[in-house]
């Protein structure tokens, strides 16, 4: 069993659960109330990563962080390194490939507020923020606990971007995915299994959790796979 | 118990708002009317879909009307022609909604400060006067799920009125809740508003409410007032058709004028489709004239025998053509030519043994024979 690449897988997960939540927050926000009559453009890019093959996603975002791409030059500039193959490059392809596990349940469990109680709020004289502070998000909270955990679990779990993106360097961008992958290409099955099965367990684990929360908070279920 | 000088007065509150009313169901149409209200409780009364909910919401700045001109003391809160909307958070309107909207997930405490931008001290002390004065003070740390549906009313009114608001707004807050605690609710609304004296609206389609609570009345329908006054005044002359059915008669029936016994002050109608003829108040009619009679069914008496040496004026003989017990009433369909409906108590139907067909006289009073203009 690879104890390195489990840590990496969970480094990376915990890195994107948490920048999801601060990118998420406000896009869900937005998606739930904005009248913008070309919303459902965005809502169709957010829910992309759904369909598309790891691959495809991988393929344009290595393309993005090559050298010569934008988010590459980018980086370079600022930072004086590649972005393609890094740990860096990892987290911001697995944020765009775990996205909408992240901004549906939030959309969801924002939708579900009942308006008279933004209606009061907005009466009794809060403005927006504060609405959002004091009423939307703390009735929100299985939702906002749905969404970190199905990012933390999405991110565990993902495959398809991270060989795409990240390559297979030890220590830096070799998962645990890609371990059991390696594994199993050398033939070297009993140590696959070790890890594969800790994995079945950590997910298993994680989805009771999502269920069992969303089950006591009797909320509609907003689960993904329903849509993959 | 409310002392306020409100002929004296200016209005407070001065709405004249045009808005296209979609409704889900009901076909759209457009609400237009002109409203002033000064300090102490105005009644909006009509029947569910006429556009009182829409008015509140337009007053408040939940919705925008499409035109119309909004002022609070004399202040624009909405001008269509000026392009002024002042939002809801800054109208300083309170608005307590019939689902109350409390926060589910706060202490009434928490609720009830919610409005309030003072400093925490200055923000407890005021809510421990509020709650007090609306008798819940010992339900400070409890969530509205865990009180009762009264003591939930009394919170939303608290929170509503502990930021000083300058107009309050009640869209039918006291639906489900019995008689007795209903008056209790409005005394204390009344206590505080005699110390405050802002206008406060009045959302119902309850005649009884009206009956209650009522100063003034305006009478809605299809987004236009149709009439003003005291409640006795819009209530027990309807003017039309769908309002009568708001204001709770059950009875409404077509006939033509026969003649005018002006020294009586009453005229007699022949009921449509009839041999029935009843003796009504006089109204703006002439003989001839196709009108409307309205009764209500609690206002109709019920005899197994032919009545005799009555002072009433109108006795129809009929058959039961339908009984059914609905809570503490039974409704009886009775056919006279003309089909009354008749509310009699459960004991009454047992004691005259009413049945379907047994053959029965009702008995009406000229002056439960309300006219409706045709």
């Amino acid at each position: 069993m690879n104890i390195e690449a489990l840590l990496l897988s969970i480094r990376l997960a915990l890195c994107v659960s948490a920048i999801l939540f601060v990118v998420g927050v406000p896009l869900a926000y937005w998606l739930a109330y904005s009248k913008w009559r070309w919303k459902f453009l965005l809502e169709a890019a957010v829910a992309l990563p759904l369909v598309l093959p790891p691959t495809v996603l991988g393929f344009y975002m290595l393309l993005a962080m090559g050298p010569r791409g934008p988010l590459g030059k980018l980086w370079h500039a600022v930072f004086r390194h590649g972005l393609a193959f890094t740990f860096a490059g990892l987290v911001i392809a697995s944020v765009l490939y775990s996205l909408p596990f992240a901004v549906q349940p939030l959309i969801a469990s924002f939708e579900t507020v009942d308006r008279k109680l933004l209606d009061a709020s907005a009466v009794l004289g809060a403005g927006r923020m504060r609405t959002f502070r004091r009423v939307i998000l703390p009735l929100s909270v299985p939702g906002i606990i749905t969404a970190l955990v199905l990012s933390f679990a999405h991110t565990l779990g993902e495959f398809g971007v991270v060989l795409m993106v990240g390559g297979n360097l030890a220590g830096v961008t070799r998962t645990v995915s890609i371990d059991i992958y390696d594994r199993v290409q050398s033939l070297d099955y009993p140590s696959a299994s070790r890890t594969a099965l800790l994995l079945l367990v950590v997910s298993f684990a994680v989805l009771s959790a999502v269920y069992g929360i969303n089950r006591r908070a009797g909320r509609r279920q907003w689960l993904p796979w329903a849509a993959k | 118990m409310v002392a306020v000088g409100r002929e004296m007065s200016p209005a407070n509150l001065a709405a004249c708002v045009r808005k296209l009313h979609r409704g889900d169901a009901a076909p759209s149409f457009l609400l237009d009317l002109d409203v002033e209200v000064s300090p102490g409780i105005t009644i909006l009364f009509g029947p569910s879909g006429a556009g009182k909910s829409t008015l509140l919401d337009c007053i408040a700045g939940l919705t925008q009307p499409d035109a119309g001109r909004i002022a609070i003391d004399g202040e624009v809160v909405f001008d269509s022609e000026k392009k002024v909307s002042v939002p809801s958070q800054r109208r300083q309107i309170a608005y307590v909604f019939q689902s109350l909207a409390l926060f589910p997930h706060m202490t009434v405490e928490a609720n009830v400060g919610y409005g309030l931008l003072d400093t925490p001290q200055q923000a407890r002390g005021r809510v421990a006067e509020i709650l007090q004065m609306f008798r819940v003070e010992t339900l400070r740390a409890r969530k509205p799920r865990e009180i009762s549906g009264g003591e939930r009313q009394r919170v939303a009114l608290a929170r509503s009125l502990v930021t000083l608001p300058r107009v309050l707004l009640l869209d039918e807050p006291l639906t489900g809740l019995d008689a007795e605690l209903k008056a209790s609710i409005i005394d204390d609304l009344r206590t505080w508003n005699a110390a405050h004296k802002i206008p406060i609206f009045y959302v119902t389609h309850s005649r009884e409410e009206v009956d209650a609570l009522g100063e003034r009345v305006i009478a809605l329908e299809h987004g236009k007032i149709v009439s003003k006054g005291t409640p006795r005044e819009v209530l027990d002359a309807p003017r039309r058709r769908r309002l009568a059915q708001a204001a709770g008669f059950e009875n409404l029936l077509s006939g033509t004028v026969l003649d005018l016994r002006e020294p009586d002050g009453v005229m007699r109608v022949h009921l449509a489709d009839s041999t029935c003829e009843i003796e009504v108040p006089l109204g703006h009619a002439a003989p001839g004239d196709r009108v409307r009679i309205a009764i209500r069914a609690g206002d109709i008496l019920l005899a197994t025998e032919a009545p005799r040496a009555l002072s009433a004026r109108n006795v129809l003989e009929g058959r039961i053509a339908s009984l059914e017990r609905r809570g503490a009433v039974v409704v009886a369909r009775v056919d006279c030519g003309a089909v009354f409906t008749v509310h009699v108590t459960p004991g009454a139907g047992r004691t005259l043994e009413l049945a379907a067909y047994k053959r029965v006289w009702l008995v009406l009073k000229t002056h439960s024979c309300h006219f409706v203009e045709g």
